[in-house]
């Protein structure tokens, strides 16, 4: 927290006192990993792997992920998981638009990544077609791990973005 | 086998044909006559057909008639199963509606009109179900295509990319 | 107002038709009271996402202030288009396009679709294959009822009951992950019997998870059953008479729960029940409270069986012999030149089932759940058709929510226990 500070020697003193310097850049990014609100977008057998995700055994609520929303305007991260097919395409599109910024998305599994097992008429291939994608968790259902996984790596994309992007 | 002759005793034109594989036995009735044999077989002390277990449509094309459906039809006093078929020709795809008899078979027949185009004569609500609304062409015939997208490989993967739809924002 | 359709990847709406509100309720007509139409009553879209987690489903509520008039399910939101899907592969391959159909419980998916290929093509499965799918299939049956268990409770408002369900679930999953290498959508069970023996660790494991498990059982009774809360929100609300169910061809817990002995596992034995002494839990007044009472009691039951099974399984092969349709094992390919040829061809082409239809069912934690196979003697599936429970169960919906409020409609459609993959295939 203390890299860009004036002087190594002022920080550390400051340190000392309870007090860091930090930009307000990496304040923001900060605040928005450390309590990332997930709406509820279960869809099919990824739901399930994101229940066990939530649960006690791979606890999600140690990433801030505490609450499910299940209303958009509260959320900042949909994680879409599960196949999503072309009669819910309009309503993940709505939904995603109904989210305030900033906002982010992880496509769990493989069907939300790239159509998975069903190569067909009613699946979309990937929900990359309809909303722009930060993380792709693969797997078929992907364990609880490598979704946590997926969320570190979402922390790091999101500590490293700008704050002047979204406040265009 | 015996409950099938005796159904084609008591309908002679309706049942054209029994036949048995497997330890499933099967019944080819008209298909205009299917209500009063579903009937019967609801109602008759011996048969007692009461929980229709399935309704399948299926697609024999090029063969002519083209289309089938199965009823699957379970009896819960008498714990025996019997199959109806019936065989709908492409060029009048009706079919009279159980949904008098067993008011169960409402969503599948819905299915068979979503999936195959096979409409039903009577059914209360005949709209689509598994499909959006405004969905054209009825996917489980045989001449649907899959839909399927092409495997995008190192060698045509610029030319899929190109025609891949993604979202503007 | 209008009507119109989004443009999904601009995120624009695209004017289609302007239609009225007049002309969009009018499509409505017969399905939903007149009161509606003079706007005595409120038409609300209890929409495909919503916080019970009972996946897409999308339900047209036609509202007297809190009491239901009539209720619309309108279902589709998950249609993956498995059964067009599978007449493009193997029948072999094909199996593991049934796993996701059920999401709670795969392996038994698998284990209807592998009877119907065995009886199809007079395959026979070794004794050993058969005990092991019963362990498996009691296993998947305890797996769902946790789930249902859970997210039943929490949609009734009691969420530590959800966490203490997924904790206990996730030693059923450490078994399935023992046995087939997945947690779920493990394609274990293949045609001809399982894909591979069980390991040395999986029956120690298995047996301290019997002796856990019927504790943690009792636990759960111990919350729930006197529970004044929860017998307010269960007992005589969503009644299902018995001749009423079975008209509406209800089957699984829900069915029994109104009274009605009916149960695949004792009346068509499949894969060896027949050979496990269990009893059938029955219900009486058709309510919630009763399928609940039906589920915690075969929750009991399968740990029975599963604790027979363990003592009956034999030695033996765990997969037929026969090499028109079963791969052989690779230890052969080294030794056997028919060994080879079988293993190309049945890897290549796949096995060629005779000509026929065959319709088989198997007793799903939801209800019956079946397969009919048409076959024309090619590799390929001709027409698969599943029938899932949750579909032809989610009918009763349209009649059986009248009269009760929108609080009593979410512990309703708990208590069917529908799962949206099972019902849109």
């Amino acid at each position: 927290m203390e890299e860009g500070g004036f002087g190594m020697g002022v920080t550390s003193k400051l340190g000392d006192m309870g007090v860091v310097t930090t930009t307000l850049e990496q304040a923001i990014n900060w605040g928005r990993t450390r309590a990332m609100w997930p709406m509820l977008f279960g869809l099919a057998c990824c739901a399930i792997e994101m229940m066990a995700t939530q649960a006690s055994h791979y606890d999600a609520s140690r990433f801030g992920m505490e609450l499910m929303r299940a209303s958009p305007r509260q959320s900042d991260l949909m994680i879409v998981a599960g196949r999503v097919s072309r009669k819910m395409a309009p309503v993940l599109r709505r939904l995603y638009d109904q989210m305030p910024s900033p906002k982010w998305v992880i496509a769990m599994g493989d069907c939300a990544s790239c159509g998975g097992v069903f190569n067909n008429y009613a699946i979309l291939q990937g929900v990359d077609e309809i909303v722009p994608v930060d993380v792709y968790v693969a797997g078929c259902p992907p364990r609880p791990e490598q979704l946590i996984n997926g969320f570190m790596m979402l922390h790091e994309k999101v500590m490293k973005s700008k704050v002047a992007d979204w406040s265009k | 086998m015996a409950l099938a002759n005796l159904l084609k005793e008591r309908f002679p034109q309706a049942v054209t044909e029994i036949s048995e594989f497997r330890g499933d036995v099967t019944a080819v009735v008209d298909r205009k006559a299917i209500v009063d044999v579903c009937a019967y077989c609801h109602d008759t002390p011996g048969f007692e057909f009461n929980l229709l277990s399935d309704i399948c449509g299926i697609d024999y094309l090029p063969n002519a008639p083209r289309f089938g459906i199965a009823y699957v039809m379970y009896s819960l006093p008498c714990n025996q199963t019997l199959r109806l078929k019936v065989f709908v020709p492409e060029e009048d795809p009706t079919v009279p509606t159980v949904t008098g008899v067993w008011p169960s078979a409402n969503w599948p027949e819905r299915e068979v009109w979503d999936m195959f185009g096979i409409t039903f004569d009577g059914h209360p609500d005949m709209r689509r179900i598994l499909l959006p609304f405004d969905w054209t062409g009825h996917p489980l015939r045989k001449d649907y295509p899959l839909g399927y997208e092409e495997v995008q490989f190192s060698f045509n993967h610029e030319r899929i990319q190109a025609k891949k739809p993604s979202p503007k924002e | 107002m209008t009507v119109s359709r989004y443009d999904l990847t601009h995120s624009t709406v695209i004017e289609s038709d302007h239609q009225t509100v007049e002309v969009a309720l009018e499509q409505l007509r017969g399905h939903v009271s007149d009161a509606a139409f003079t706007g005595d009553t409120m038409l609300l879209n209890m929409g495909p996402q919503h916080p019970s987690t009972h996946g897409v489903l999308r339900l047209l509520l036609e509202l007297d202030g809190e009491n239901i008039v009539s209720c619309i399910p309108d279902v589709g939101f998950l249609h993956t288009g498995i059964e067009k899907n599978m007449e493009a592969k193997t029948w072999e391959k094909a199996l593991v396009m049934t796993d996701r159909v059920d999401y709670l419980n795969p392996l038994a998916n698998n284990l209807a679709y592998c009877l119907a290929i065995e009886k199809l093509c007079e395959l026979d499965v070794p004794e050993r294959a058969q005990v092991i799918r019963v362990i498996i299939a009691e296993l998947q049956r305890l797996n769902s009822h946790l789930v249902w268990l859970g997210t039943h409770i929490l949609d009734l408002g009691a969420t530590s009951v959800f966490l203490y369900c997924l904790r206990e679930r996730e030693y059923i999953l450490d078994l399935f992950e023992m046995v087939s290498g997945q947690r779920m959508m493990g394609s274990y069970i293949r045609p001809g019997g399982v894909w591979r023996d069980l390991t040395d660790e999986f029956l120690p494991a298995l047996k301290k998870f019997l002796s856990y498990i019927s504790k943690k059982v009792d636990d759960y009774e111990l919350l729930l059953n006197e529970n004044p809360l929860f017998k307010d929100r269960t007992q005589n609300i969503g009644v299902i008479p018995a001749d009423y169910a079975i008209a509406w061809g209800l089957t699984g817990p829900s069915l029994r729960g109104s009274g009605v002995n009916f149960d695949i596992r004792k009346a068509m034995p499949y894969s060896g029940y027949d050979r496990f002494d269990f009893n059938v839990p029955i219900g009486k007044h058709g309510d919630i409270y009763d399928r609940y009472m039906c589920r915690i009691a075969e929750m009991r039951e399968s740990n029975l069986i599963i604790q027979q099974a363990i003592k009956a399984l034999p030695g033996g092969l765990f997969r037929s012999n026969n090499r028109k349709y079963v791969p052989p094992p690779r230890a052969e390919l080294g030794t056997s030149m028919e060994a080879v040829i079988h293993h190309f061809k049945l890897w290549t082409e796949g096995f060629k089932p005779p000509v026929g239809e065959v319709y088989a069912r198997i007793e799903s934690p939801r209800g019956e759940l079946a397969f009919y196979l048409v076959s024309d003697g090619s590799p390929k599936p001709y027409r698969v058709h599943m029938r899932t429970p949750s579909f032809v169960n989610m009918q009763i919906l349209m009649t059986i929510a009248k009269g009760y409020l929108i609080a009593d409609l979410v512990g309703i459609i708990g208590s069917v226990d529908i799962v949206l993959g099972d019902c849109d295939r």
